[in-house]
């Protein structure tokens, strides 16, 4: 390649000649992406308190095994080392996770928000070396893809749990429908997990993306319209959907704790 | 009349010194009419590259206020002009006086980048056909003006100086216009990933913020392009395809 340039000056770690408040936003994503990890860690080690009559919390969906209606295989599994506190969330969390951690979205945010590379666009970094996303470990960001089609799987158990929660307990061993407040929880809950999720640029690029003459394939021309209206916005949905999915764990804990009442509007 | 206090990057090459310089201002000024006004008045020396004064020609780009933009396009009524507003040169690229860089760097980048290869002709006559909407998609790119506000502000080249092993967001862009056409049949991911560095860029999206033209820089052409070098190297079950299709 071409003779190499260099900087004009040697910069400092934070250096920069920018006036406005370029450190408001990492220390935004600092704060609600520690936040969020934080409780989500908490709730998926307490494994109680993630069901309250039809609703079930989304940290724990689906229920592989547990307690109550919700459980797909019955109860915790003796196969479950001892040692290690059983909690369902933990058998399925990586998932949702990893397709979080490795969303293009959130890799720009939070390598600049937790390992100031860069701090903010044109602001000085602590480190000379800098590898990217071409070698280990940060490679494995490629894998995004494979996760993206597990968080598809998980949006339709997620459908499913919202139409869960509109048939309560009757009280004489049927059910009827009716729709509370954790419904409606769970259903904006759902709609935003899936406005993340088709939004993704990997499922843009998988469903027409890839081709360079799009409108051969109708279908492909259609379904690249509809996740570039939603990429346009992932930024958007990205943290509406990690707000969503956290609250409706709190509210179903807070009814099953007792602390809040489930107030029903049908 | 109103004043305001510009601090002026003065130097040769390497070397040099922020400079105040204070002159009238009028309604509608950008910073190019200030600097050509200190250019008039006070420092006859000072060396600035403009041409169009319109955000057409990409000449005049410089970091005001530490943000990479071009003075032709940066109103006075847009800063805040209580305290000094700084005028340097791109960060990224080679001083050589005052406002004045060296950027041949990207013109040499851009000839290593495989040119555009169109398939064979679809009619017997030698013409092409193609879709309105196909072209569309490159479309955008081809808005780049090539002011090299997005080489500036990206990380890899500003911070990291590694320009021998990555060619910045402009010439991923000009990938992508390559890549993405319609017509287009050659193979340019090999070259991305292998020579060009693309698995470099870690989206931070700077690239998209600075560029004076709003072209969507790491959403629709760095991050689909990345995608076309996982489909190509990293995918096992890409690749598993591609030996039973082949």
């Amino acid at each position: 390649m071409a003779q190499a340039a260099w900087p004009l000056v040697e910069r400092r770690f934070g250096h920069t000649n920018r006036r406005d408040l370029w450190w408001v936003p990492p220390l935004v994503t600092f704060l609600g992406l520690s936040t969020f990890v934080v409780y989500s860690t908490w709730a998926a080690f307490q494994g109680n308190h993630y069901e309250h009559g039809p609703y079930l919390s989304p940290f724990y969906s689906p229920l592989l095994f547990g307690e109550g209606a919700h459980a797909w295989f019955g109860p915790q599994p003796g196969w479950w080392p001892g040692a290690l506190p059983f909690s369902a969330a933990l058998l399925i969390l990586w998932a949702p996770g990893g397709f979080r951690f490795t969303c293009y979205y959130y890799r720009g945010a939070y390598y600049k928000a937790f390992w100031a590379d860069p701090p903010s666009c044109t602001v000085g970094e602590p480190r000379k070396t800098y590898l990217g996303e071409r070698a280990f470990p940060l490679i494995l960001q490629n894998v995004h893809r494979y996760f993206l089609y597990l968080a598809l799987i998980f949006i339709c158990i997620l459908a499913y749990d919202v139409w869960k929660g509109f048939w309560f307990e009757d009280g004489s061993g049927g059910v009827s429908f009716g729709v509370g407040i954790g419904t409606l929880v769970l259903a904006a809950n759902m709609v935003l997990l899936g406005s993340y999720t088709f939004g993704c640029h990997s499922l843009r690029h998988l469903v027409g993306g890839w081709r360079d003459e799009i409108s051969k394939s109708p279908v492909c021309a259609a379904s690249y319209a509809c996740t570039s209206a939603l990429n346009r916005r992932h930024m958007l949905f990205a943290w509406l959907s990690l707000f969503s999915v956290g609250f409706s764990d709190l509210y179903i804990r807070l009814c099953s704790m007792g602390i809040w009442h489930d107030v029903r509007i049908l | 009349m109103q004043q305001a206090t510009f601090r002026v990057w003065r130097g040769e090459g390497k070397t040099g010194q922020f400079r105040d310089y204070t002159t009238d201002i009028v309604p509608g000024m950008v910073v190019l009419d200030a600097i050509h006004r200190i250019q008039a008045t006070q420092a006859t020396d000072l060396a600035c590259r403009w041409n169009c004064k319109a955000g057409k020609c990409g000449s005049c780009s410089a970091e005001i206020n530490g943000k990479p933009r071009l003075m032709c396009m940066t109103r006075l009524n847009q800063l805040p002009l209580d305290q000094p507003v700084t005028v340097e040169p791109m960060r990224a690229f080679p001083p050589i006086r005052d406002l004045v860089t060296d950027v041949s760097w990207n013109f040499e980048v851009k000839k290593k980048i495989k040119p555009f290869q169109p398939r064979r002709p679809d009619a017997p006559d030698g013409t092409w056909r193609m879709a309105q909407a196909d072209v569309d998609r490159v479309q955008e790119f081809r808005k780049c003006i090539e002011c090299f506000l997005c080489q500036d502000v990206c990380h890899v080249l500003r911070e990291h100086a590694m320009h021998e092993q990555f060619i910045g967001p402009r010439f991923l862009v000009y990938a992508a216009a390559l890549e993405m056409h319609p017509l287009d049949s050659a193979d340019r991911l090999t070259g991305l990933k292998d020579d060009h560095g693309i698995g470099y860029c870690n989206i931070t999206g700077c690239c998209t913020k600075v560029c004076p033209e709003h072209i969507t820089i790491t959403e629709n052409a760095i991050i689909p392009l990345k995608e076309r070098v996982v489909d190509q190297f990293y995918d096992p079950v890409r690749k598993l395809l591609r030996v039973f299709s082949s």
